[in-house]
């Protein structure tokens, strides 16, 4: 599971987070909402590492992540992450994207990453596009793309960072179709997103993030359709229009 | 110059010390552009680096490179040091302006093909668990290799070309050798027209072959 407690981070001046606490059991799906710059982002770049936190601490199964002796490539492999720009390799195919870590950092053989990477690929619904260039297709072939690179690592976890704010609408549905097929494999996912139906479908739980600080937590029945606090129901009422 | 009589005889016996002329010139302008490379790797870094000293000293080169001529830089190198004492032969001091100017030019293009490198690609790479060395090795580098292949085809080029400024120095690089054999035998068109082909033979081999390479090296869309 992923423990965070009491987590603070500032950049510079900026306190971005306040002091989160959250727990993610194996297997749940914990939906971020919130208002930007309050903060849901930056926890899942603490949460992998990619930015160090102030106070605090974050522990994915007894890893405990900022921790100065903490192998945090080793961690890393655990956990999945899908970028609001999708960020292809683009002078890769789409096979080699998938394949790459797990040769390099999994020290697979070439064939075996490469069975790996294409089981990955056919489970997104790219399984006739190995050989074609990222940069020539879709927003939303490249969402699923990166996110069955990811997978190919067979993370523990997958962090979602608004991973269908950048696209088209049109590409929306096909990303979340991709989500929702993971939520039935039973991965553990905490997706930081606008889409308030979606987070209400597929939630466990659902935090509503208010300036740094998680405003309210509950069943998405309890935060989405009667939330308790005034700010998570004018955050909602902003956002249903 | 209307009773101007072509006398090509003359050029074609001396064809073999044109050839020499070709040869240093390419000697010259392929060591020039290798050394250049490994400084304006130095330098490219350096100019990015957070120490003020290496960003003084990495802008100052390429500043001075950059913004005055190469005839210039020749000129300091052979006449300039020769003032203190330092006396380079023609040949090195033209390889040695040559590799000043490569490398000023060349660590702008390599910063500006490191800089044009999204950093998100860097997060993504490091969140699949790379090693910053592995990110660098299978992620960056061959973007920002692809990005400077063009610009630095082009530098090799005109490295070439401005090696012909060898001429004021007396070195025997193709230019040089042309205005030697066009003084003794007065055929001075001939000569410098035979050189301009041979000039002009040599870049577009070069230019033909690395696109050639390119084609081959580089998949994808991304040029």
């Amino acid at each position: 599971m992923i423990q965070i407690r009491g987590v603070h981070k500032s950049f510079g001046d900026l306190e971005v987070l306040k002091g989160i606490d959250l727990d993610v059991e194996k297997g749940e799906v914990v939906s971020v909402i919130g208002g930007s710059g309050s903060g849901k982002s930056t926890l899942l770049y603490c949460i992998n590492a990619i930015e160090p936190i102030n106070g605090g601490e974050i522990i994915v199964d007894d890893i405990n992540v900022h921790k100065k002796n903490t192998d945090q490539n080793k961690l890393r492999e655990k956990l999945g992450m899908v970028f609001q720009q999708w960020n292809s390799f683009p002078h890769l195919t789409v096979l080699e994207n998938a394949a790459l870590a797990p040769q390099v950092v999994r020290g697979l053989s070439k064939k075996d990453a490469f069975e790996i990477a294409m089981k990955e690929l056919e489970h997104v619904g790219l399984g006739d596009k190995f050989d074609e260039y990222p940069t020539r297709m879709s927003g939303g072939q490249q969402q699923r793309l990166a996110i069955a690179r990811a997978l190919a690592m067979e993370p523990s976890y997958m962090l979602f960072d608004e991973v269908t704010s950048a696209l088209d609408p049109e590409l929306v549905g096909e990303v979340l179709d991709t989500l929702r097929l993971l939520r039935d494999d039973g991965m553990t996912m905490i997706c930081v997103t606008h889409e308030i139906a979606f987070a209400k479908e597929v939630s466990d739980k659902v935090a509503f993030f208010h300036e740094g600080l998680i405003e309210e937590i509950g069943s998405p029945n309890e935060v989405l359709e009667n939330p308790k606090k005034e700010r998570t129901q004018q955050f909602l009422s902003k956002v249903l229009h | 110059m209307e009773n101007y009589v072509f006398h090509w005889n003359v050029v074609f016996k001396a064809f073999p010390q044109l050839l020499g002329g070709a040869f240093t010139t390419l000697h010259v302008s392929v060591l020039s552009m290798l050394v250049g490379i490994a400084i304006a790797v130095l330098l490219a870094l350096g100019k990015m680096s957070h120490s003020k000293i290496l960003v003084m000293a990495s802008s100052s080169w390429i500043e001075i490179a950059r913004n005055t001529p190469a005839l210039f830089q020749i000129y300091m190198a052979y006449f300039g040091l020769g003032a203190f004492g330092i006396n380079l032969s023609p040949y090195f001091a033209v390889f040695s302006a040559l590799v000043f100017v490569n490398a000023g030019y060349l660590a702008e293009t390599f910063r500006g093909g490191f800089q044009s490198i999204p950093k998100t690609q860097y997060s993504a790479a490091k969140s699949l668990g790379m090693t910053t060395f592995q990110v660098y090795r299978y992620v960056i580098l061959p973007q920002m290799f692809r990005r400077i292949y063009h610009p630095m085809t082009n530098q090799f080029v005109w490295s070439i070309l401005m090696s012909s400024l060898g001429i004021l120095v007396g070195m025997n690089e193709l230019s040089g050798e042309t205005q030697r054999l066009q003084s003794v035998s007065f055929r001075t068109l001939e000569f410098f027209i035979v050189a301009a082909v041979m000039y002009f033979v040599i870049t577009k081999f070069v230019l033909l072959t690395s696109s050639l390479i390119a084609k081959r090296i580089f998949k994808g869309d991304i040029a």
